[in-house]
């Protein structure tokens, strides 16, 4: 007596199964490519153009009394935008340099001065301005969207937008001088 | 009697008014470092790497435990002190990420290739383990029967039997 068995074909995987495991696991490699290649990138270097941003700016550190600031607004001046925090002590370094540039260029209408508070605490953030005498406008990085958008990788850090919004210079680090403010201002309102 | 119960009930609604008014008063005691360290253990310092805030021992960190202690004494509870963080510092400071947009890749790709996983070694054990029987190889008998050769070689030997 043999033993009898039934010949089943062997049944592979549905073709929809393998489409829908190989797309799976080409949009998951493109999505790791593209944070990767977002992630090494450095920061934005001078050519490049700044994209636009809004900032809500701290009470009392107002720009013509808006609390709230947008890029585009300030197409034809040329703005610095300095990433500083009360809890960096290079930023403690350059602070009295940026208020004596503020000082001297915040009767010229083609200049504005934005600080940009990164990943801090108000009432230290405040506690600073008011210890280095800070009187240029001043706002949180809420969410830190501003920073992201230069990809700083610290403070401090400054950067400078010509008339038509792209970029001129980068400072990492802090500035050891006034002078050495001013020297990069100048020659992008002549 | 009538006055005396009117003038009962007004002396009852002074002291209750006068109590909630003092309970409400009451200051929220000090949160303890364990209560503040609950909180900071969820978030991560958003300036140095994977570190968690409980732990951090930078200037920074210790500013946002302070305001953290700060927001629990003033009440706040533990959801709207994290979303403060997060309005604050991005989403990139809770130490387990929101569940919103691609973030759920993180939470539905693990338990989706541990189950895939764990079918394709089941099927692969089943495959190894399961005996090889005689019969896969001499055939079976309705094949047999109906192979022209075989049944001409039957014939064949009854014919001589």
């Amino acid at each position: 007596m043999t033993e009898s068995t039934s010949s089943t074909p062997r049944r592979g995987v549905p073709l929809w199964v393998q489409i829908v495991v190989w797309v799976s696991l080409l949009g998951l490699l493109a999505i790791v490519a593209i944070e990767l290649n977002h992630s090494q990138q450095g920061q934005i270097g001078p050519g490049d153009r700044v994209n636009n941003f809004s900032m809500p700016l701290f009470s009392g550190y107002e720009l013509n009394g808006q609390s709230q600031i947008q890029l585009s607004n300030f197409r034809g001046k040329v703005v610095m935008i300095n990433f500083w925090a009360s809890w960096c002590k290079p930023c403690e370094q350059e602070a009295p340099n940026l208020e004596q540039a503020w000082q001297f260029y915040k009767d010229d209408s083609r200049v504005v001065f934005i600080g940009a508070d990164y990943v801090d605490t108000e009432p230290e953030a405040r506690a600073y301005l008011a210890k280095f005498g800070i009187t240029f406008a001043n706002g949180p990085d809420l969410g830190t969207r501003v920073s992201q958008l230069f990809r700083i990788k610290g403070v401090p850090e400054t950067y400078f937008i010509d008339q038509q919004g792209i970029l001129q210079y980068a400072q990492i680090g802090p500035f050891s001088s006034v002078d050495e403010i001013k020297s990069i201002i100048n020659p992008m309102l002549k | 009697m009538k006055k005396t119960f009117w003038i009962s009930i007004l002396t009852f609604i002074i002291a209750a008014s006068f109590t909630s008014i003092a309970r409400a008063q009451q200051p929220i005691p000090t949160p303890s470092d364990d209560q503040v360290n609950y909180i900071a253990h969820q978030l991560y310092c958003p300036v140095c790497a994977n570190t968690p805030l409980d732990v951090c021992p930078t200037d920074a960190c210790r500013q946002w435990r302070d305001l953290i202690r700060q927001q629990l004494a003033q009440g706040s509870t533990e959801d709207q002190i994290k979303q403060y963080f997060v309005q604050q510092y991005g989403a990139r400071v809770l130490a387990e990420p929101p569940r919103t947009g691609i973030n759920w890749l993180i939470y539905i790709l693990p338990p989706i290739i541990i189950l895939a996983g764990a079918f394709i070694l089941f099927r692969a054990l089943r495959l190894w383990t399961k005996p090889v029987s005689a019969s896969s190889f001499s055939g079976s008998n309705e094949d047999a029967a109906k192979d022209e050769y075989v049944a001409r070689l039957e014939e064949e030997l009854k014919k001589r039997n």
